[in-house]
C-alpha cells in the first residue's frame, strides 16, 4: 500500500489496500464533510465597522449566518430619556455617521412637529440640499469600499477624492465635516457661509464628469458584474416583509422611498425619480446608488440657485416641553428609512425615544439571502447593503 | 397610484372595518337591559349613569398622535394582526417600527403598519401588566422583521414572545442582569442619574 499523496486528496478519493487497480467507479469516496463555526468578525475588513457574524459553514458554502450585534452599543435610546431635546439631536450624529445630517434633521423634525412650528422655507431648501450632498458624500465611500470588497482597491482613492470636496463645502458652513451638528429644533444652527452656493455648483460640475468615469472604471468591469449580479438575490416579497428599506429595497423593486410617499422638507416641489430596479441581486442595489447620485444632484440643482429669502430659526423655548403625545417622523437616510418615534408625557425629555434604524432591519435579511451561498458571496452582498454599525447598534 | 387612492380608507373606516371582527360580546347584553329598562319608568337615570358601550373589544383612540391607535388584549393581538395583513381592504404589509415600551405599571409592545399599496397606516398597541413574566405572541410569521425587532424587545425589556424562533440577547451579553430600558432599571456603575 502507498501512502495517500496530496494528488488523491485533490480528487477527492481515498486509496484502501488493494485499490490500486480497481475501476475508478469501484472507488468509494471516504471523506466526510462536517459543518463547523467560523467568526467573521467582530474585526474584519469587510463589516466596515464592529459587526461579528458568526457562520456555519460546511467548506465554502454558509448554511447559517447570525449576527452578533452589541460591540458598540451606547444604549443612545436610553441616554435620550435622560437628555434634553437639543441635546438628542447631537447624539444622532453617533448612529449613521455617514448621514449624520439627516439624522439630526429626523429628530428636529418630530420636535418641530410636536411643537406645531412651521420653519421657514429657506430652512427648508438648505437642509434639503445638503440632505443631498450628504448622500452623494455617503455614496461615494460606499462605491469605494464596495469595489474595495471586492477586490479593486482604485475605487476607494476616486470614492475619497470626491467626498472630500463635499466635506469641505460641510466644514466651511457648519464648522465640521462629519459630525454636522447644523439643523436644530426650529431651524438651523447658522446660515450658510457665502462661498457655499458657487461650491456646491463647481462641485456639481465637477461630479458631472467624474461619476461616468465611475461606471468605466467599476460598473462595466467583467470581473466586478461576474462578482455581483446574481448575487444575494432578494425577492420583492421578502423585502417587504422583512422591513428593509433604501437602496436594499430599491433594488428589489419594492419602493418606499420615504422622500416620495411622505414629503418633509423641499421633496415636495422638486423633481426626481426613484431609483428602482427590479433584479434584487447586488448589482441591482449598486445602480440603486449610482442613480441615486445621479438624482440628488438633479435635486441640488434645481435648488441651488433659488434659495429662497428668511429665517434661518424659528424661536423656540430655551428649555423645550413637548406637548403630551406621540409623535412619529420618518426620514430618508443614505441607507434608508429612518424613523423617530417620541412619546411624551410633557417634560423636558423624552419618555420613550426610539430610533426605527435602516441598517438594523436591512440586516435582518441578511442570513435569509446568503444561505447556501459562498463566503466571498457573502462580502459581495454585504458590500452591497452598505451596513454601518453604529446605525445598527445605536 | 391615483386609482388605489380610491381604496385608501380614513381613520374613521378603517376604526368601523377593525372594530366589526371582534365585536363585544357585552355591549350586546348591556344595550339590550337599556332597550328594556326604557320601556319602564326612571330610564333617563339609567342612562345618565350608563357609560358608552365600546362595540368591540379593541380600544380605538387618536388622541395625541396622527395616528389611527388600537389597543389590543394579548389574546387577540395574533388573529388581529394576521387579519390586518390579509385583509385585502387593510392589507398592512410593510411593518416599519416595532416598539418595546415600558407605561410604568404595563409593559408592552407598539407596532407602527403601513400598506404599501393602500398606503394608509396604523399603530397597535399590546400591554401586559405582567412585569415579572411578560408574555406576548410573537408575530414573526406575519412580518419576518419582527424576528430582530422582537430580540431587540426581549433584550430591552424582557417581554418573552411565544413562538419566537430564537429569542436570545442581542445586543447585550448573555448573563446581563436586568432589562436596562425598563424604567425601574438602575445600573450605578454605568447610569448617570440627575
Amino acid at each position: 500500500m502507498r501512502p495517500i499523496s496530496y494528488r488523491d486528496c485533490e480528487r477527492n478519493i481515498t486509496l484502501e489496500p488493494g485499490t490500486q487497480n480497481m475501476k475508478p467507479e469501484t472507488i468509494n469516496n471516504n471523506f466526510k464533510t462536517e459543518e463547523y463555526f467560523v467568526n467573521m468578525g467582530p474585526q474584519h475588513p469587510a463589516a466596515h465597522g464592529v459587526l461579528r457574524l458568526i457562520l456555519t459553514i460546511d467548506g465554502e458554502i454558509i448554511k447559517n449566518v447570525e449576527p452578533d450585534l452589541g460591540y458598540i452599543h451606547r444604549s443612545i435610546e436610553k441616554m435620550c430619556e435622560r437628555d434634553s431635546y437639543q441635546q438628542i439631536v447631537h447624539l444622532t450624529d453617533r448612529m449613521d455617521y455617514l448621514s449624520s445630517h439627516i439624522n439630526n434633521e429626523a429628530v428636529c423634525l418630530t420636535v418641530e412637529k410636536a411643537l406645531e412650528i412651521e420653519v421657514s422655507e429657506r430652512v427648508k431648501v438648505i437642509r434639503t440640499i445638503i440632505s443631498e450632498l450628504t448622500r452623494i458624500a455617503s455614496h461615494c465611500l460606499w462605491w469605494g469600499v464596495m469595489g474595495m470588497d471586492v477586490g479593486a482597491l482604485t475605487t476607494y482613492f476616486y470614492g475619497f477624492r470626491d467626498r472630500e470636496m463635499i466635506n469641505d463645502i460641510f466644514e466651511e458652513t457648519c464648522g465640521a465635516r462629519l459630525t454636522m451638528n447644523y439643523n436644530i429644533p426650529g431651524g438651523l444652527m447658522f446660515d450658510i457661509h457665502p462661498n457655499f452656493v458657487k461650491r456646491t455648483k463647481d462641485f456639481i460640475t465637477h461630479f458631472k464628469t467624474k461619476l461616468p468615469e465611475y461606471d468605466r472604471l467599476l460598473t462595466g468591469n467583467v470581473i466586478f458584474q461576474k462578482r455581483t449580479k446574481g448575487v444575494g438575490v432578494l425577492t420583492k416579497e421578502d423585502a417587504i416583509s422583512f422591513g428593509t428599506s433604501g437602496p436594499v429595497a430599491r433594488g428589489s423593486g419594492f419602493a418606499n422611498d420615504v422622500r416620495k410617499r411622505h414629503h418633509y422638507s423641499a421633496y415636495d416641489r422638486v423633481d426626481f425619480k426613484e431609483a428602482l430596479f427590479t433584479e434584487g441581486d447586488s448589482f441591482a442595489r449598486y445602480q440603486v446608488r449610482i442613480m441615486e447620485m445621479w438624482e440628488a444632484m438633479k435635486i441640488i440643482e434645481q435648488l441651488i440657485d433659488t434659495i429662497p429669502e428668511g429665517d434661518i430659526k424659528t424661536p423656540t423655548n430655551a428649555v423645550i416641553k413637548l406637548p403630551k403625545g406621540e409623535y412619529y417622523q420618518r426620514v430618508e437616510t443614505a441607507r434608508g428609512e429612518l424613523g423617530v418615534y417620541i412619546n411624551s408625557t410633557g417634560t423636558k425629555n423624552p419618555y420613550r425615544l426610539k430610533f426605527r434604524s435602516p441598517g438594523f432591519s436591512n440586516l435582518s435579511v441578511l442570513d435569509h439571502i446568503t444561505k447556501g451561498a459562498k463566503i466571498g458571496d457573502l462580502v459581495a452582498t454585504m458590500a452591497s447593503f452598505d451596513f454601518v454599525i453604529p446605525d445598527i447598534d445605536r | 397610484m391615483d386609482l388605489m387612492k380610491d381604496y385608501k380608507m380614513n381613520n374613521s373606516e378603517l376604526q368601523n372595518l377593525i372594530g366589526s371582527w371582534f365585536p363585544n360580546p357585552e355591549a350586546d347584553k348591556i344595550s339590550k337591559i337599556v332597550t328594556t329598562s326604557e320601556t319602564e319608568e326612571g330610564s333617563e337615570e339609567d342612562a345618565k349613569v350608563q357609560e358608552p358601550i365600546n362595540p368591540s373589544l379593541l380600544e380605538f383612540t387618536e388622541e395625541a398622535s396622527e395616528f389611527l391607535n388600537i389597543t389590543v388584549q394579548p389574546e387577540q393581538l395574533h388573529s388581529l394582526m394576521s387579519q390586518l395583513k390579509s385583509n385585502e381592504k387593510t392589507c398592512f404589509d410593510y411593518l416599519y417600527c416595532l416598539t418595546g415600551m415600558d407605561w410604568g405599571v404595563e409593559l408592552g409592545v407598539i407596532y407602527h403598519l403601513e400598506s404599501i399599496d393602500l398606503l394608509h397606516n396604523i399603530v397597535v398597541k399590546v400591554k401586559t401588566a405582567n412585569r415579572e413574566n411578560p408574555t406576548l405572541d410573537s408575530v414573526y410569521d406575519i412580518w419576518r422583521t419582527a424576528e430582530f425587532h422582537e430580540m431587540e424587545v426581549f433584550d430591552f425589556f424582557g417581554i418573552k414572545f411565544n413562538n419566537h424562533p430564537n429569542l436570545k440577547r442581542l445586543f447585550l451579553t448573555p448573563d446581563w442582569d436586568g432589562y436596562p430600558l425598563r424604567k425601574d432599571y438602575v445600573d450605578e456603575a454605568n447610569m448617570i442619574i440627575k
